[in-house]
């Protein structure tokens, strides 16, 4: 799988569903639409920010709340790269994976990271590098099938692929 | 070492004898329910799985009740989508506008949640039936897609914590005070991954409905379920609403728990959770010692609180008396049924001369849907189950989680009360 890397938007605990994609957009189901009101009520101006491959470090509990799925579609429609947390909520980390959106948990490295720092992430290694500090932090490596998923675009296509 | 009653389910669901926290499985399911928000992606993901449609037409439950009745042109075409995926796919539960209700309080009461299931719904309040002793837990889209598909689900087995309760909780004290309670004492991830499993003789004490508003919680403490032991009480209540068989599993003796919290019922008091997190709680004792805190809105319903017991204790609360002027009281019964039975029992009399709107059954308000959305800076009491920043509205409006007993006296003083002070 190809590293991650960009520059870092950071946020604290317990990010809820209901700021990542508020659900008076949940009438509809388009990615690219979604993206357009990704973290808009935790940040207005985040959509206008955010470029293609930038990450997202959190503290604890990163997308606690809704089971939407709408909610890691939204980010990774709107070019973030990886979101990496010290704990993620439980149906937000099974909804990224199965969707394609790299998701990594390292308390470590979620203390380390600023907002603005240029990050690369590792998925076979699962190092991170925080290329403005240069400093390093290990967290959990992808399994070889999470990977495929993920290269895959996705749970469905994956097991299509099978 | 001994297994909790949410392994047993588990193991039995996967063909094992036996399984270990963190163990990775694959389980058959009982049931794969989704609504008008969540279906419409998993019937699109599942258009892409090279399949011949589902499992088991009968172990799928479809509830359009989010944005039902359709609130915009879009709502209406996400639930014309999930119509015509039920009619093409000979769904038999789904449940158009007229059976409908709000999904957790629906599914138990036309029996298709029974003990012993093990049961995943894209959306995060599926736990709700653990009030019945199911394992059932939230999953997104296409989790929901996959289930429909292959009728499994793979799940890492989760460790728990044990809730022992006892005693019996006192006027205007609930089940949804009980949740709030230990929300507060263990924060919002202080189940993270994890079962809560609810114990003790207090359980004896807290009726269907309570036990259904603190499992339909466990997601607001980040659990992966929340689960109580199958009683006497609970299997009346499954012999008058299922023909479904059920199992009964019972937790080891020596079950290992990463940690066990006693509650003695009696010693709780009414409680609120304040914005913008659910684990903000005061007891209704702080809060006379605050500023009078002046509210907008109360809304009494949802999947948390709008059960008939709900709905019988606000019109306790509301009877004979009105709705302050300038304040919208909004009661929204969860099921036909019980909008049914409300209206027998003089209820639906009680709100609307105090002066409340009574709404057909749906979810609405609780996640800013529609049927009750604040303006900027506005404040609501609400008998739901989350406070975030916007859920209900403006980013600057705040949500004041409470039980519906303080929801209802709130709407009569203007500011958050307890029954106790009228």
């Amino acid at each position: 799988m190809k590293n991650a890397k960009g520059t870092v938007f950071k946020f604290g605990d317990n990010v809820d569903t209901d700021v990542i994609i508020p659900a008076r957009y949940l009438n509809s189901s388009d990615p690219a639409e979604l993206a357009t009101h990704c973290m808009e009520d935790i940040d207005k101006d985040f959509v206008n920010k955010v470029k293609k491959g930038d990450i997202i470090v959190a503290t604890k509990n990163f997308g606690c709340g809704s089971s939407r799925e709408h909610a890691p579609i939204a980010i990774k429609a709107a070019g973030v790269s990886c979101v990496i947390a010290e704990t993620f909520a439980r149906i937000f980390y099974r909804n990224s994976i199965n969707i394609g959106l790299p998701i990594v948990e390292c308390p470590e490295a979620a203390k380390g990271i600023d907002a603005g720092d240029q990050v690369e992430v590792n998925f076979d290694t699962g190092v991170i590098t925080n290329l403005t500090k240069g400093t390093t932090f290990q967290g959990q490596a992808f399994p070889e099938f999470m990977q495929k998923i993920i290269a895959a675009e996705g749970l469905v296509n994956y097991i299509n692929a099978k | 070492m001994g297994m909790t009653m949410t392994q047993k389910i588990l193991a039995h669901a996967a063909g094992l004898d036996k399984v270990v926290a963190g163990q990775l499985i694959e389980a058959n399911l009982d049931l794969v329910l989704g609504n008008d928000i969540t279906s419409p992606v998993a019937i699109k993901e599942m258009d892409k799985m090279k399949v011949n449609g589902v499992f088991d037409k009968d172990k799928i439950a479809l509830v359009p009740d989010h944005f039902v009745p359709n609130k915009d042109i879009k709502s209406a075409e996400h639930c014309k989508c999930v119509r015509e995926f039920a009619k093409r796919n000979e769904i038999t539960n789904y449940f158009e506008v007229g059976e409908m209700g709000i999904e957790h309080a629906l599914l138990p009461e036309k029996g298709l949640t029974v003990a012993g299931d093990v049961i995943i719904g894209a959306d995060s309040h599926t736990c709700t039936y653990g009030a019945l002793g199911a394992f059932s837990t939230g999953v997104g889209s296409t989790d929901m897609a996959a289930g429909m598909a292959t009728g499994k689900a793979w799940f890492k087995v989760p460790s728990a914590i044990k809730f022992i309760l006892t005693g019996k909780p006192s006027k205007w004290v609930s089940g949804k005070d009980v949740i709030l309670h230990i929300i507060g004492m263990i924060g919002v991830d202080g189940a993270l991954y994890k079962s809560m499993e609810f114990v003790g003789d207090g359980i004896a004490n807290l009726s269907m409905d309570d036990r259904f508003t603190i499992a339909n919680m466990a997601i607001e403490a980040g659990g992966k379920n929340g689960i109580f032991p199958v009683d006497a009480l609970a299997e009346e209540y499954m012999k008058e609403h299922s023909t479904k068989k059920y199992t009964i599993y019972e937790a080891d003796e020596d079950a290992i728990y990463d940690e066990t919290y006693t509650i003695d019922l009696s010693t709780l008091r009414p409680t609120v959770s304040f914005p913008h997190l659910p684990e903000n709680t005061h007891t209704i004792d702080e809060i006379h010692e605050m500023d009078p805190i002046f509210i907008d809105q109360v809304v009494i319903g949802s999947c948390t609180n709008g059960r008939i017991d709900d709905l019988r204790i606000a019109a306790e609360v509301l009877k004979g008396r009105k709705v302050k002027k300038g304040i919208r009281c909004i009661v929204i019964p969860a099921t036909q049924s019980i909008y049914l039975q409300a209206m027998e029992e003089g209820l639906l009399r009680t709100f609307i001369e105090a002066g409340a709107v009574v709404s057909t059954p749906t979810c609405g308000p609780c996640l800013g849907g529609y049927m009750g959305i604040l303006a900027e800076g506005e404040r609501c009491v609400s008998t739901t189950n989350r406070n975030f920043v916007g859920r209900m509205g403006h980013v600057t409006s705040e949500i004041y989680l409470a039980s519906p007993a303080v929801a209802a006296a709130s709407a009569i003083t203007g500011k958050i009360s307890c029954p106790c002070e009228l």
